[in-house]
């Protein structure tokens, strides 16, 4: 058996924070005394700061940043191999029309098909993103989670985003939840790591933020809202409160890492929502594609299509865009 | 510059249909004053607005009786279900001059335009259905089987929120069967006199709402006026107070609504960013224009460093200047007489040896602005620390235990609101039982609803506005 889960390939907790992972005791005392999040007021000011009015220059380079941040996804039983051509085909010229129009980040898709998907992409700057570790539900054992995650690196993927074990999480065993993060980073060695928290099961703001300082503690380079698979999906006050946790993450620690909302986001005037909460929550620094991306796939054509707009001065139609 | 520089989204100035002449609205009409006319600022450029036309000593009487009258002939005969009808559509016809009225608020307050679109217009609407639901269920508001009106009420407002301020005294007036005179503030009369626009769409009968832009010589006539049998004020403690002189040994019925210097009370069990989000509210709405403003800030001194770090970088991100832009966070300060009030007790605080942090956001060159600014290391014993500043500056004092914190809390000679973050229930009560304030918020600041009472103790005044609590002001109970 090759899957080993120890955590000691994994990078070490930054300094300022390495007591917290010590032992069980530790993380849990360190999880239940972070601040509380009030969902009144957070759902307040994600509201509030939704009104913001983005125009002109600004709106221009809110949809390329945007379309930049990109994870073009299908996670699919019927995904094939054709599917997948088609949208790396789509992921490198997302407007044929338009040369200027920036490329998405990546494309994100199962492991069985990241093989394709590098092909596809082979001497480009897209990235492929593999799902793994038994998405979505994450339920099976932790060398059948390994395993996938090996295979999907091995295949040549540049990122790989994993579930959490979101059942050890509301029992309370944090711990278990730490160290398969470490084991899945350990496993991906230098490639990226994406953790996704599945807020829609978290339900509650306060284990938002609990599962985010545990994943950033177990060295997690981003962490992503959902699935796509469960509902809610990404929503705005969740990705505040993430983004306040990468913020203070960096306050503490000077480590970067980034957060990626997935799900539920369809629309260029969302999307400018998020970039609008990524300027002001998190800060400046993160308005770029290593450190915010958007888990989406209908949401790049609204984007193509807003675009359009802004540069020919008039609507055009969905047909003007292709469909993958 | 930054990467992402949001390009300027103004509201366009022509919804506020602004005239070049405005007059007094007296009896259903608009007439000619017979006082000197003032001239209108909007405060975000020194521009002159309008010219506005203003009451005299006679034209306060020509009003009372044309209240009178109303209040006689028509108002107080009609059943409370007919009055009801004229404030539902009242609060309709604000409703459908919204973007008009909160345009022109902006223009003639400073406030930024998210605020009087999201907050004021909208709210000044809801207090008008409000209290139209009351006008023909009086009976039933625990003031015995019919009570009855007081007469002619004479109101004074404030400049800090024309509009709302209008909502908040013209719709229990108006429910309960009484006639209105009004005198809005002399810095920001024009919402007021569309008001009087929205009163002759509604069809009011002439006299019931009477508005008379001037001076405080003019607030001074219509209290003085023997025909009045009620007065309802908001504004500073100092004209309180002579307010509160010259109704003494009358029969008029008296509200005030005073300053304030409110604590915001935060706990190291608080939510620790919506807390910030509620300093930030509590102090920086409205530029801090604001009688219930959490102007103290009492922090338990265990997190002080870390609440001050987090509200150094929430403050940092509010967007100050033109206040018709749609993404101003901060607009501008109301007069030249009120930023230098400001500016005199910052001043202070530097002398007695606070600690200033000022944001460093760009100021505008014209207009009248001030950057948002957090006092540390405040003590009890300072002025700022006492004395109702009326701006966008925060004084910051620490705290050991909850009943420091209370003391503390306590210790000001007003009580208008106060705040407290914690998520212990059992100590929201505990602190809220204890607190000499008329409102206290828990986890939230600057609340504010039709149905909920709001009033001080001590210097901040008496009297209930809104809820069923607010009918009583204006009843003869």
């Amino acid at each position: 058996m090759t899957a080993t889960t120890s955590p000691s390939a994994a990078p070490d907790t930054p300094a300022p924070l390495a007591d917290v992972t010590r032992d069980d005791a530790s993380l849990r005392r360190f999880l239940h005394g972070l601040p509380g999040v009030d969902q009144v007021g957070v759902e307040q000011r994600a509201a509030g700061l939704g009104t913001r009015s983005i125009k002109k220059e600004a709106k221009r380079w809110a949809i390329d940043t945007a379309i930049s941040m990109v994870d073009l996804t299908t996670l699919e039983g019927a995904d094939t191999r054709g599917k997948v051509r088609a949208l790396a085909a789509k992921a490198l010229r997302p407007d044929p029309e338009r040369q200027d129009c920036p490329r998405v980040a990546a494309l994100c898709v199962y492991p069985d098909l990241v093989q394709t998907a590098v092909e596809a992409l082979a001497g480009s700057a897209v990235h492929v993103a593999s799902v793994a570790t038994g998405f979505p539900s994450g339920r099976t054992s932790r060398e059948v989670k390994l395993a996938d995650t090996r295979l999907a690196v091995e295949a040549g993927a540049h990122e790989v985003d994993m579930v959490i074990d979101r059942g050890a999480f509301l029992e309370g065993r944090y711990m278990d939840v730490f160290e398969e993060i470490r084991a899945v980073k350990a496993a991906c060695g230098e490639t990226h790591l994406k953790v996704i928290l599945e807020t829609g099961e978290l339900a509650t703001y306060d284990n938002v933020r609990r599962a985010s300082w545990l994943a950033l503690l177990a060295g997690g380079d981003f962490i992503k809202t959902s699935t796509g698979k469960v509902s809610p999906a990404a929503t705005l006050p969740v990705t505040h409160v993430m983004l306040q946790a990468v913020h203070d993450w960096f306050t503490r620690t000077g480590e970067l890492r980034g957060v990626k909302p997935a799900g539920g986001i369809r629309t260029t005037k969302d999307a400018i929502k998020y970039l609008v909460a990524v300027h002001e929550v998190a800060g400046e620094q993160w308005l770029t594609p290593e450190l915010f991306r958007f888990g989406a796939s209908s949401l790049l054509n609204d984007l193509l299509l807003q675009r359009r707009t802004q540069v020919d001065g008039h609507y055009s139609g969905p047909d003007y865009v292709t469909v993958d | 510059m930054g990467i992402f520089e949001y390009a300027p989204a103004p509201e366009s100035r022509a919804i506020a249909n602004l005239k070049d002449h405005y007059k007094p609205f007296v009896d259903g009409e608009f007439v000619d004053g017979s006082g000197e006319p003032l001239k209108t600022l909007n405060p975000a450029t020194e521009e002159i607005l309008a010219e506005v036309g203003t009451a005299s000593a006679s034209d306060v009487d020509t009003a009372v009786k044309a209240a009178r009258r109303a209040y006689t002939d028509v108002w107080s005969k009609m059943p409370g279900v007919e009055r009801a009808k004229y404030l539902f559509r009242i609060a309709r016809l604000i409703q459908e001059r919204s973007r008009e009225l909160a345009v022109l608020e902006t223009l003639d307050n400073g406030k930024p335009i998210k605020e009087s679109r999201d907050s004021d217009v909208p709210t000044a609407a809801a207090h008008f259905f409000y209290h139209a639901g009351w006008a023909d269920k009086l009976g039933y508001a625990g003031y015995g089987p019919d009570p009855k009106p007081l007469g002619v009420a004479g109101q004074v407002i404030p400049w800090n929120f024309p509009l709302l301020m209008l909502a908040w005294k013209i719709a229990p007036a108006l429910a309960t069967g009484n006639t209105v005179v009004l005198k809005p503030a002399e810095t920001t009369p024009l919402t007021a006199l569309v008001f009087g626009e929205i009163c002759q769409q509604a069809e009011l009968p002439a006299g019931v709402v009477n508005i008379l832009p001037g001076a405080g010589d003019i607030g001074a006539s219509i209290v003085e006026h023997e025909d009045v049998d009620k007065i309802a004020f908001t504004g500073s403690t100092e004209v309180g107070k002579l307010i509160q002189r010259t109704v003494a040994g009358t029969r008029k019925k008296l509200t005030l609504e005073l300053g304030g210097k409110a604590a915001n009370v935060v706990f190291d069990d608080a939510p620790l960013d919506q807390a910030v989000e509620g300093i930030v509210n509590g102090i920086f709405f409205n530029q801090g224009h604001v009688c219930c403003a959490g102007s103290r800030l009492l922090v338990q001194e265990s997190i002080a460093e870390e609440v001050l770090e987090k509200l150094r970088y929430r403050v940092s991100t509010l967007r100050l200047g033109d206040p018709l832009d749609k993404n101003t966070d901060i607009g501008a300060i109301n007069s030249a007489e009120q930023l230098a009030k400001i500016r005199g007790l910052v001043e202070s605080g530097d002398a007695e040896g606070a600690q200033r942090w000022t944001s460093p956001c760009p100021v505008p060159d014209r207009g009248f602005f001030f950057a948002p600014t957090v006092f540390s290391d405040v003590h009890q014993s300072m002025r700022i620390a006492r004395e109702e500043i009326f701006g966008p500056v925060l004084s910051v004092l620490t705290f050991r235990t909850p009943e420091e914190a209370i003391t503390k809390a306590n210790n000001t000679p007003y009580g208008l609101s106060a705040g407290i973050w914690t998520e212990k229930g059992s100590r929201i009560l505990w602190m809220a039982n204890q607190l000499r304030a008329g409102v206290v918020w828990a986890n939230t600041f600057n609340r504010f609803d039709p149905a909920a009472p709001f009033g001080g103790y001590q210097e901040s005044g008496f009297g209930r506005e809104g809820g069923r609590t607010g009918l009583e002001a204006y009843l003869s109970v």
